[in-house]
């Protein structure tokens, strides 16, 4: 892994999480709220850990089995969360 | 007189002698950087807190008033700036692997220390966090989401712990010279696990401080 693609990930990552705070402060002035900002932050979430899990962990060139274990941890807990929010919302 | 013979693009010119083509790009390792036995440890603890996740959410759909309610007397921009300090750690522990990957132990020393003094920070502002909420006689037993919210960040805090004692660990053999390009295993398996306690504080910042 290069320098600048590790640097140009750190950039990414804190774009991502000042995205998430923008909407936990700033998200019910522009709509962004309920089910949508759930979503939008399930998204957020998961392509900062996708980075994480890729290019900090050193994933990216290894085999899918074990890329396929990390993103699927990310995947299923983003679904259990999104199901239990579901629930809350009946 | 030798006469230089120029081969076609596309023939290779290594063909008949010692040195392989270089496949690395084309062929994926086989096994992820570290030793494997830590990368087991790591499912295991992404595997607990997974299930922790998965019991706040479920927690959460049954008291969502309670929670919502209670979710605002957390310090949102506390959490952002440790989500800021655990990914800038992240970084700098990437840099330093890259650095001793080329020989420049004493790069990676100093990426390592730029790491733990962002490990560091986070444990300080979590700490100013905790002592906010115990001083205002916030305890487990306040409500379901105090037990959740304390049991949960607590228990990320002492992976922290345990990161920052592996990455100091790391940072001694670095500044000694134990690592280099044909000896990564040792700060690949700490750097891994530094990185799996920063991918669960990724999904732990948005669903315990934002999603409502």
């Amino acid at each position: 892994m290069n320098t600048r693609h590790l640097n140009t990930v750190w950039v990414v990552l804190m774009l991502a999480t000042l995205a998430t705070l923008g909407i936990g402060e700033f998200g019910a002035r522009f709509g962004l709220t309920g089910p949508l900002a759930m979503a939008a932050l399930l998204a957020i979430c998961f392509v900062k850990g996708r980075l994480v899990a890729l290019d900090f962990m050193g994933l990216r060139g290894v085999k899918f089995f074990w890329r396929s274990l990390l993103l699927g941890w990310l995947l299923l807990v983003s679904a259990l969360i999104a199901i239990a929010y579901w629930i809350a919302l009946k | 007189m030798g006469q230089i013979k120029v081969l076609p693009l596309w023939q290779d010119d290594t063909a008949g002698m010692d040195i392989a083509p270089d496949t690395s790009r084309a062929t994926p390792a086989a096994a992820p950087p570290g030793d494997l036995a830590i990368w087991f440890f790591i499912l295991a603890e992404l595997l607990a807190f997974g299930v922790f996740f998965a019991a706040y959410a479920f927690g959460r759909a049954h008291n969502v008033e309670l929670f919502n309610e209670m979710q605002k007397t957390l310090n949102r921009e506390a959490g952002a700036v440790n989500t800021v300090l655990l990914i800038t750690a992240s970084w700098c522990v990437a840099r330093a692997v890259e650095a001793v990957g080329r020989s420049r132990p004493a790069t990676g020393a100093r990426w390592l220390l730029a790491g733990i003094a962002c490990g560091g920070g986070f444990l300080v502002v979590k700490g100013f966090e905790y002592a906010d909420k115990f001083s205002a006689g916030i305890n487990l037993s306040t409500n379901t989401f105090y037990m959740f919210y304390l049991s949960l960040t607590f228990f990320h805090f002492m992976h922290v712990i345990l990161g920052l004692v592996i990455l100091v660990a790391l940072w001694v053999k670095t500044r000694q010279g134990a690592y280099g390009p044909a000896d990564m295993n040792g700060i690949e398996s700490g750097a891994a696990y530094w990185h799996m306690v920063d991918l669960v504080w990724i999904v732990l910042f948005p669903l315990v401080y934002v999603m409502r």
